[in-house]
């Protein structure tokens, strides 16, 4: 049932195809790519969107976007604002609908099944495809360790084993448990930004999702708290299959194995091009990618 | 970088001359939006003087004694014995039985109306229990009296049948008619419109953020609700019962119709005895004497100042509420 996530972009070997004279961020993205040579094989499950479409009303914003999100890779979505990638990415795991008069066509494939299926149930669908957002939003009420084992309350799932455990691995993995070990019952508004969204992944981490959206995390930090993330994004892209929106070019090169690249063009938002990260940096197809990456416009 | 000067100066007054139609117009706002305060000053002050002979006859007695009677002395002078324990017993029982089937219904509505129903229902719903808070309260008394009364006095016998041995729901002699439970209930449904709309107003300003991650992590619709929104607005609801409570207690005509009043405290909440400051006002206005008058006008002081701290409190609650986003 599951074979359309094998069989899409070959990670790992293309950065052999290198050209020597590649801007800076070809570099960067080379480099990411050469330190992921040799890594152990991808886990995870793979997502795949269909010639997705998504309305606001009568208005089309996003129009006909292919993509595969081969399990354990990491995607950047790239492109000037408005151009449709948070709603792309709230399509990805059904955020979209919360929207009203929002809708969508096409299909997204998550390990082969179609999770716009009549009868799938969605809350299902949400624990296996976390999300993290612009905004850092913890649970005020609630304190640091309450926020990460939220998700579990909140879906009524039994954990095996033991919370403590699972609090402390998703604290670690998110980047944040040496900072807030000694005060987990500490309410979670008294941290940081930055550390407030590594709360948020590890919120995410807690329901062992398979992939995980995250649209600008980093948006609303200072340079620090970003460098933070990206590690935890390269840790956790060993486990599983994350797709990352972002507007930090450098971000982009530095995190993701492909990028895609969005345009709206006056129109609906749609797709130009993806590929292999270091490749759309450095010898894009697309004259629009090429643009908008050495700056020229957006 | 110019040297600092040696003295910074005051600020200048910014001043601008008015033009005569705007000095009219002010002058009569201002006097109008002070005149509810001026009115609700002078009641006050009228009912303390009208009151105070009684308060200074009857001392803390006025407070803690039930009975109410008029006798004359051996020269014939009139004396009265008046103590209203038994209503304020009575005010806040009918209050409490009020808030208790009111906030939950209303919590729920609200909750439907702002999560669950479709556009057009939702603007339905809200303008018919906008209406409900228009509605006279004489006819929710004769409806209590003729409709519910009948049907209520049924519920009281089961509710004593099997929960009898809990106090305050046994009665001394099995009599079910015109109880402070029945009055409870007519109060409920009237208050149920401010409760709602207070709810809903403060649920409807759940941070968007917060409702999508409880979304983002697999919670249902109610699970989602649980952990963001009646957290985020479980100070509204208080506020909102609070309003609610100002209302019952100062609720008059709907009551005296279906209540049964009676000088004796009475805790038996299902039994034919109640108690209710302002519907005894008007219960006793008709044939009151000289010193019961006072004495009434007393009692609608104290109702007065009860309604008023209620008040005063959740209108503090509410705007903390809604203003601080917790
Ligand atoms: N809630 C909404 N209601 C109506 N239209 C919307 C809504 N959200 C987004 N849109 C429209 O959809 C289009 C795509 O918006 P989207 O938020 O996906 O862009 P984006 O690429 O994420 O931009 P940014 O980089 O600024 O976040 C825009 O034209 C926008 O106006
Ligand atoms: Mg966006």
């Amino acid at each position: 049932m599951d074979n359309s996530n094998n069989e899409n972009q070959n990670d790992g070997d293309d950065m052999s195809t290198q050209s020597p004279a590649t801007k800076s961020l070809g570099d960067v993205a080379a480099k990411r790519a050469k330190q992921n040579m040799g890594g152990s094989a991808p886990l995870g499950v793979g997502l795949e969107a269909r010639g997705v479409h998504a309305w606001f009303g009568k208005h089309l914003a996003l129009e006909d976007v292919s993509l595969d999100f081969s399990a354990g890779t990491v995607t950047a979505l790239i492109g000037p604002s408005g151009c449709g990638k948070s709603t792309f990415i709230r399509t990805l795991n059904r955020m979209h609908e919360f929207i009203p008069s929002a809708a969508m066509a096409g299909q997204v494939l998550l390990d082969g099944r179609d999770i716009y299926e009549p009868g799938i149930d969605v809350t299902k669908i949400r624990l296996q495809i976390g999300m993290v957002f612009q905004k850092p939003n913890p649970f005020p009420s609630m304190t640091i360790g309450e926020n990460v084992l939220a998700g579990l309350k909140l879906a009524q799932i039994k954990h095996e084993g033991n919370k403590d455990d699972l609090l402390e691995e998703c604290l670690v993995r998110a980047g944040l448990w040496t900072e807030v070990k000694d005060r987990l019952g500490a309410h979670a508004g008294g941290l940081s930004g930055g550390q407030q969204q590594r709360l948020c992944i590890a919120r995410s981490l807690a329901l062992k999702p398979k992939v995980l959206l995250m649209d600008e995390p980093c948006s609303a930090l200072d340079p620090g708290s970003t460098l933070r993330i990206e590690d935890t994004i390269a840790q956790l892209s060993k486990t599983m299959t994350i797709v990352i929106v972002t507007h930090n070019m450098q971000q982009a090169a530095r995190v993701s194995d492909y990028t895609a690249f969005f345009l709206a063009e006056g129109g609906p938002g749609h797709m130009v091009e993806v590929g292999p990260t270091n490749e759309i940096f450095s010898r894009p197809k697309d004259e629009r990618t090429e643009n908008y990456v050495s700056g020229r416009f957006g | 970088m110019p040297a600092p000067t040696a003295e910074t100066p005051d600020p200048r007054k910014l001043t601008t001359k008015h033009r005569a139609s705007d000095r009219l117009f002010r002058a009569v706002v201002t006097t109008f939006s002070f005149s509810a305060l001026i009115i609700l000053t002078l009641i006050g002050l009228f009912l303390l003087i009208k009151g105070f002979s009684t308060f200074k006859e009857q001392g803390l007695h006025f407070f803690t004694t039930a009975g109410w009677s008029v006798t004359q002395d051996a020269n014939g002078k009139d004396v009265g014995h008046f103590g209203l324990s038994a209503m304020l017993l009575g005010t806040v029982l009918i209050a409490l039985v009020a808030l208790f089937i009111a906030v939950p219904l209303s919590v729920l509505t609200a909750l439907f109306l702002t999560f669950y129903a479709p556009e057009r229902i939702r603007t339905f719903l809200v303008s018919v229990v906008d209406l409900m808070a228009a509605f006279p309260s004489i006819l929710y008394g004769l409806w209590g009296f003729f409709i519910l009364g009948p049907m209520a006095e049924y519920w009281a016998k089961l509710i004593n049948k099997y929960l009898g041995w809990i106090p305050f729901l046994s009665v001394p002699q099995p009599s079910f008619t015109r109880s402070p439970f029945i009055a409870g209930i007519v109060l409920a449904v009237m208050i149920v419109p401010i409760v709602t709309s207070v709810s809903r107003e403060v649920f409807s300003q759940t941070p968007l953020d917060r409702v999508q991650a409880a979304y983002a992590l697999g919670a249902s619709k109610w699970g989602m609700i649980k952990a963001v929104v009646l957290p985020f607005g479980s100070s509204g609801i208080v506020g909102g019962a609070m309003l609610g409570l100002g209302r019952a207690f100062g609720e008059t005509v709907a009551v005296y119709s279906v209540l049964n009043i009676v000088f004796r405290p009475n805790w038996h909440i299902l039994f034919t005895q109640g108690g209710n400051v302002a519907s005894m006002i008007i219960g006793q206005w008709g044939e009151a004497g000289k010193a019961e008058v006072s004495a009434l006008l007393a009692a609608g002081l104290v109702l007065f100042v009860l309604t008023l701290l209620v008040n005063f409190a959740a209108d503090f609650v509410v705007n903390r509420a809604v203003k601080s986003g917790r």
